[in-house]
């Protein structure tokens, strides 16, 4: 490939495309053509820029000018201007406001922001990821290429296993162990399954990786399938992803074309395919055996375990399961070596890790740093603090395996370790940051109504646990909560931990114990004063008695 | 864009669940493996998944219908009951919460008079509720049929409202 000067991105989101963005998108190319410039500009749509007031947006790298709203009229002027003049075209920028989303991260590779270190997400948003040529020309398929040619499949397990890589799903388990399980297996038959169906509130990483980089998760299925004896892996996208899933269709048909998918991929005699398997709207689905129930045509049921996916899992035989971040990981380990690897992160977490900044902080969106930054950096420097100089309440690190992390361990390095030594957890990578506003009564009874709206009803512990814990904690937020039913709380946390089946009951405990364990003063008051400190509370029984 | 074909589809012909489901088959397989894929599709044509439809898919499938009955209501995008001409999902999970969702969520209530899982008298409307839609960056998030409207304060509601007919 010629090196391209410019690179135009076109916010491609729901809303940008009923304003004419497809059209935007024709007149660019068609512009670009007519100056002659289509060897040193590349034009690619780029889905949602975390931007929805001046859509249509055009962004032009390397400058990183945003122009909003663009009207297909105003290509030919934009073009003229700022491609071949090499000048800002006056009028069409876009409106200045604190960038949001994605805009964040992407003008954080200007070197605004030091520490942030892109290993997965290295080419979303840089690359056009419906175009294979585009992946292949930043180091795409290398790592298969080179696993295939050199490599003897004991020696890529070894490699992610010395690479101290760790799933990123939330559970830290780490990836190195859980291929060698299914690559020990003796089984002619054994399947890798990508769970791409991210449902954890707060958590929209994995279709970002999607998305912007497709190829690299076929690439890493593939190496997974070398790995551990595999010929067939499946891809489950939640069905609220329908932009991800038409870009995995079409990474996997440009695959296909180019060899990297199918009989005898490099030349090694090696053959892999790729399914996709679309989600119908079920958390519980992102839970490993309920999602190999789900591929299987049932109900999204988790299954006792043990026996684990690794010896029992698909059609009953031994499975890779790995989240689209963990994936993502690979092509670049094997690339660049374990040792490589190990330079990022701690020494028992290495790596980067992929966080969605939420909540009341000056800028939100995603960000990739290394594992052990703390949540006092991450507000700081990539929230750019907190909304209105509040304070720092809590943050809710995001869905069913995260905590509530009070404002006294903002200084723990945010690490798998370091997290579980302080009694909290990671979580999928969601940072919900909250100040005084948020009442944490409120936000407990946000969770457990996620909870009980989403329990399988499989097991009795966690279909009727949830339910009655959000029902006690509703009366506390309406100001009819007695003490006693603190300790019914305590009851139904343990309940729901030691007797549920799967993680989703398991970890439906830990908002309440966290709200007990850190906040318990703002908790009686509500009962002991009939007061909502925060003020959130509706607290109308409260004033029922009083009338 | 299929989808908008769907929906076009939807509107103006009385499809035949027969019909449908065949053609889903026939796309899909008639494998135990097809069975979701399947019922997404026919509930997307139909708008939802009537029981005609439902024992079609167990005929197709050779799958006792309890079966098929099952994994239909199991899952969030599949209706077994008939929704209003356009859906709205609104996301109550604690980011948009956080982020003014109450107010969006009260407002949207006020302006359709109609409780989660509810559709209107007119066959308009069909509101539900919805766990995280995976667009948190910019909550508070509705969606209606397939747009996804993102930092929705409250006083925008009746205006999302107007685009639709």
């Amino acid at each position: 490939m010629k090196p391209i000067r410019s690179m135009v991105l076109v916010s491609s989101d729901a809303d940008s495309m009923q304003r004419g963005a497809q059209e935007v998108f024709q007149r660019l190319q068609q512009e670009i053509a007519a100056f002659g410039l289509e060897d040193e500009v590349a034009v690619a749509m780029v889905g949602d820029v975390g931007r929805h007031d001046a859509v249509p947006l055009v962004i032009v790298y390397p400058e990183a000018v945003l122009y909003g709203p663009v009207r297909p009229e105003d290509v030919h002027f934009l073009v003229e201007e700022h491609l071949l003049k090499g000048r800002i075209a006056a009028g069409l920028q876009a409106p200045t406001r604190e960038l949001s989303g994605r805009i964040a991260w992407l003008s954080a590779r200007k070197g605004t922001l030091p520490a942030e270190q892109r290993i997965v997400l290295a080419r979303a948003g840089l690359i056009d990821p419906e175009d294979i040529a585009d992946y292949i020309a930043h180091d795409g398929y290398e790592a298969l290429g080179k696993a295939l040619t050199t490599m003897k499949p004991s020696e890529v397990v070894e490699e992610i296993t010395k690479s101290g890589l760790r799933g990123r799903g939330g559970a830290g388990f780490p990836t190195g162990t859980k291929w060698r399980f299914v690559a020990q297996a003796k089984s002619d038959t054994k399947y890798i399954i990508c769970n791409a169906d991210e449902s954890e509130p707060g958590t929209f990483k994995d279709r970002v990786i999607l998305e912007g980089d497709p190829h690299s998760i076929i690439e890493a299925m593939t190496l997974a399938g070398y790995a551990v004896g595999a010929h067939e892996g499946y891809i489950y996208v939640r069905g609220e992803y329908a932009l991800a899933q038409a870009r995995l269709r079409t990474a996997i048909q440009q695959a296909k074309e180019m060899g990297f998918l199918g009989e005898d991929i490099f030349g090694s005699g090696f053959r892999f395919d790729i399914h996709i398997h679309t989600g119908a709207g079920a958390y519980i689905c992102g839970e490993e055996t309920a999602l190999i129930e789900s591929i299987e045509g049932k109900r999204g049921e988790p299954r006792p375990r043990p026996p684990f996916p690794t010896t029992y899992g698909l059609w009953g035989q031994p499975t890779v399961v790995n989240n689209v971040e963990t994936l993502a990981n690979v092509p670049p380990i094997i690339r660049n070596g374990a040792s490589w690897y190990r330079r990022f992160g701690t020494s028992s977490s290495p790596g980067t890790k992929v966080y969605t900044v939420l909540g009341r902080v000056n800028v939100t969106g995603l960000i990739e740093v290394p594992m052990g930054i703390t949540l006092r950096e991450v507000i700081a420097i990539y929230g750019k603090g907190m909304k209105g100089g509040a304070a720092f309440k809590l943050a809710q690190t995001g869905g069913s395996s995260g905590s509530i992390i009070p404002a006294s361990l903002q200084d723990t390095p945010m690490d798998f370790d370091s997290y579980a030594r302080a009694g909290v957890s990671l979580g999928s990578g969601a940072l919900l940051i909250c100040d005084e506003e948020t009442c944490v009564v409120d936000l407990a009874k946000v969770l457990l109504n996620f909870f009980r709206g989403e329990s399988c009803g499989k097991c009795s512990p966690c279909r009727i646990g949830t339910e009655r814990a959000y029902r006690i904690l509703n009366n506390i937020s309406e100001g009819i909560g007695k003490l006693s039913d603190l300790d019914d709380l305590l009851l139904l946390a343990d309940g729901l931990y030691q007797l549920s089946n799967c993680g989703l009951g398991q970890t439906a405990a830990t908002p309440i114990r966290d709200i007990l364990r850190h906040f318990r003063a703002e908790v009686e008051a509500h009962i002991r004063l009939k007061v909502c400190p925060a003020g959130a509370c509706p607290m109308s029984g409260r004033l029922a008695m009083a009338a | 864009m299929a989808t908008r074909i769907a929906e076009a589809e939807k509107m103006t012909v009385k499809k035949d669940p027969q019909a449908v489901v065949k053609a889903a088959v026939e796309r899909h397989g008639n494998t135990r493996e097809a069975v979701i894929p399947i019922l997404t599709e026919v509930s997307r044509v139909l708008g939802y998944l009537p029981t005609e439809a439902l024992e079609a898919v167990s005929q197709h499938l050779r799958l006792p219908s309890s079966q098929v009955l099952s994994v239909a209501g199991f899952y969030r995008m599949l209706s077994t009951k008939p929704r209003g001409r356009h859906v709205i999902q609104f996301c109550e999970s604690a980011p948009c919460h956080v982020m003014g969702g109450r107010e969006v969520w009260r407002r949207l209530q006020e302006e359709l008079g109609l409780q989660p899982g509810e559709t209107s008298a007119d066959g308009k409307w069909t509101l539900l509720t919805a766990s995280c839609l995976g667009v948190c960056g910019v909550g508070p998030v509705l969606v209606v049929d397939e747009d996804i409207y993102g930092s929705v304060p409250p006083e925008r509601v009746p205006e999302i409202l107007a685009r639709y007919s």
